[in-house]
């Protein structure tokens, strides 16, 4: 088990490198030192200060130079200060965890119990009319974008019917609630039609296996299967599929805090895109596949831990 | 050179190229039996032909705006042009849908034509601007499909056929891309890149390559294991021919799928990008920009909705039409797990 541990370690490592080097070959790589430092100081500056800005981070040395430095920055989580506010970029996302978890977690969890429960009805009455009928509406709800569901019930249900404020937060204990509670269920209905599809196939194709027809036969009643073996067996491809969901989870909260002036971390980074802060979106980026490597080696060693097989292989 | 792609000769060529390879990729799938008996299936199948009729309209929607003729004037303009040029008059700012006068003016001032589905803020038909954002979501769809299914492809059966460390390597590749959040990674490279549909093109296929080369790559190996693999492999063939000449074709449907499948996902990153100010260029046609530009209009007095709607009609039926081809078509190629 230790072995198996450490070689999931050792693999991530070799990737998270690659993140790196991506990361620097796309934004300092490909653009020039003059760009940088133009972007940086403002187009308009005089030009002494755009050499200053060069000097201090080092864009005139050679290219080998620079990637050693920002690997070793980068590991010790040393992000350098934003371009525009000037803040240390670390401090800045530090302050925007609060608000973001505050809504993405919440949100995460209803709107996998609501794909879940979805499916497995739709596999308890699979192939019927209700089965056809959800999954056509499970389509269609993959085939808005994430922009529409927010500007919509911000229109509607803020708006128009004004049971919630349109935007803003405040921490004010318990009220904070009715700043949140939109963008919670908005974060809960992005991701169902896809969900509530995934999580369907993985359950279909685990009631055609052998012991469901047991269970049956021993008659034991269709929802106790499903919910006590199908559900069960169905958790390892379901553990899957939801940490895959985790970069789009990024994703939706950026959307949201934006359009709900929600503080947080996705706030930020849409701020730092629309005034092009690139120090603030290279740091989420490696912060964004950190966390992604993350979960998936930790799902990995866990599914060695609950099924010996995996270990040997 | 950039002179030459921007002369509208030379778009109409692209226009009737690009549509001429599709239509040989689907004429030489037709001798395959595999392919045959897809269609055959397809055919019975009636949600997959409505969102295929659906699809078509679009297709011809987008060909008219591309396809452009000379004016007689020394310029050009596209056959959409000409067909609503008599119908429609630039206004000066928005109106309501059917309306005879401007949304703002208190004296009622009088439109210069009917606009079926009024008109935005700088007085544009909404109707024509949401039939060209169909050339700007099939450029952007098909520019990227064209960059990113040769790569995955490639990749996906250079790894599964040769295995060992090229396997190795093209695993890596792909896997180092995949754990940086695709958003994040769409974000970067349009700002490095600068704004417009060529650079979204390659930075939405330069996420995208990833999930049809691990599928190209688990289904080339599923293959090599075959029989007629190690028959050919017997008879001397060279590893070129039998990748290209005997897996490819075993494959073709697989891309197939994932082409019409990535063209929905193609359309829904534009809204996003487009939102988040590093999509579209400002001044293109396009349901990305219509949808965020929607964003503000809804919370003035009056409600300005029919620009939001209109754009999010069009992306939806295109959206999912593709969504249900892909899945019939899924169904159709593999009928026991579909």
């Amino acid at each position: 088990m230790l072995n198996h541990i450490i070689r999931r370690l050792l693999y991530a490592v070799p990737i998270l490198f690659g993140v790196m080097i991506l990361t620097f070959v796309l934004f300092r790589g490909l653009q020039s030192a003059q760009f940088i430092a133009s972007q940086a100081v403002g187009a308009k500056a005089p030009q002494a200060a755009k050499e200053e800005f060069i000097k201090k981070e080092g864009l005139d040395k050679p290219l080998p130079e620079q990637l050693a430095r920002f690997v070793g920055r980068t590991m010790q989580f040393e992000f350098g200060e934003s371009w525009k506010s000037k803040r240390d970029v670390g401090e800045i996302f530090t302050q925007g965890v609060g608000p973001t978890l505050l809504i993405t977690i919440p949100g995460f969890i209803a709107g996998i119990i609501a794909a879940l429960a979805l499916a497995l009805y739709q596999v308890f009455v699979r192939n019927s009319l209700a089965d056809r009928s959800i999954t056509l509406v499970c389509v269609a709800m993959m085939s808005i974008p994430t922009v529409v569901y927010i500007i919509f019930c911000q229109a509607v249900v803020a708006l128009q019917l004004n049971y919630f404020p349109a935007s803003g937060f405040e921490w004010r204990g318990l009220e904070t609630a009715k700043f949140v509670v939109l963008p919670i269920l908005i974060m809960a209905i992005v991701n169902l039609g896809y969900d509530g599809r995934m999580f369907r196939a993985v359950f279909l194709e685990e009631v055609q296996q052998d012991y469901v027809r047991t269970a049956m036969a021993k008659g034991v009643p269709g929802a106790v299967v499903l919910a006590k073996h199908v559900l069960k067996n169905g958790s390892i491809a379901l553990i899957t599929l939801v940490v895959g969901q985790l970069p789009s989870l990024i994703m939706g909260s950026l959307l949201i805090e934006s359009f709900f002036g929600i503080p947080g971390m996705g706030n930020v980074l849409v701020l730092a895109i629309q005034q092009g802060d690139q120090p603030v979106v290279m740091a989420s980026v490696y912060l964004g596949a950190l966390l992604y490597i993350f979960a998936l080696t930790l799902t990995d060693i866990l599914y060695a831990a609950a099924d010996p097989r995996i270990r040997l292989s | 050179m950039k002179d030459f792609f921007a002369h509208w000769m030379t778009q109409n060529f692209l226009v009737v190229a690009g549509i001429a390879l599709i239509a040989w990729i689907l004429w030489s799938g037709a001798h395959h039996e595999r392919w045959q008996r897809a269609w055959v299936r397809l055919r019975a199948d009636r949600g997959g032909m409505i969102a295929l009729w659906v699809v078509g309209i679009y297709l011809f929607i987008g060909a008219l705006e591309l396809i452009h003729l000379p004016n007689g004037k020394g310029g050009h303009h596209s056959i959409l042009d000409v067909a609503f040029a008599n119908r429609v008059a630039l206004e000066k700012t928005y109106s309501a849908p059917l309306s005879d006068t401007l949304l703002s003016s208190a004296s009622g001032e009088k439109l210069t034509g009917t606009h079926l589905l009024g008109t935005d803020t700088l007085g544009k038909d909404v109707l024509v601007e949401t039939l060209k954002g169909c050339s700007t979501a099939l450029v952007l769809g098909g520019l990227t499909s064209v960059i990113y299914i040769p790569l995955g492809t490639l990749m996906g059966i250079l790894a599964g056929y040769f295995r060992r460390w090229v396997d190795d390597l093209v695993q890596y590749i792909y896997t180092t891309i995949a754990s940086v959040p695709s958003i994040l990674l769409l974000i970067s490279l349009m700002m490095v890149l600068g704004k417009g549909l060529f650079q979204m093109s390659v930075a939405i296929a330069f996420t995208s390559w990833v999930g049809l080369c691990r599928l190209i790559r688990g289904e080339t190996m599923r293959q090599s294991e075959r029989s007629y693999v190690a028959a050919a492999k017997a008879l001397g063939q060279t590893s070129a021919a039998i990748m290209s000449r005997h897996l490819l074709p075993n494959l073709m449907h697989l891309v197939l799928i994932n082409f019409v499948l990535g063209f929905s996902g193609v359309i829904l990153a534009e809204a996003t990008l487009s939102y988040l100010g590093v999509g579209s260029p400002v001044g293109t046609a396009s349901w990305g920009n219509m949808i965020d530009g929607g964003r503000s209009e809804l919370s003035r007095d009056p409600l300005i909705w029919w620009n939001l709607t209109s754009a999010t009609v069009a992306l939806f039926g295109l959206v999912l039409s593709l969504n249900i081809l892909g899945d019939s078509l899924r169904r159709a190629f593999d009928p026991k797990r579909g």
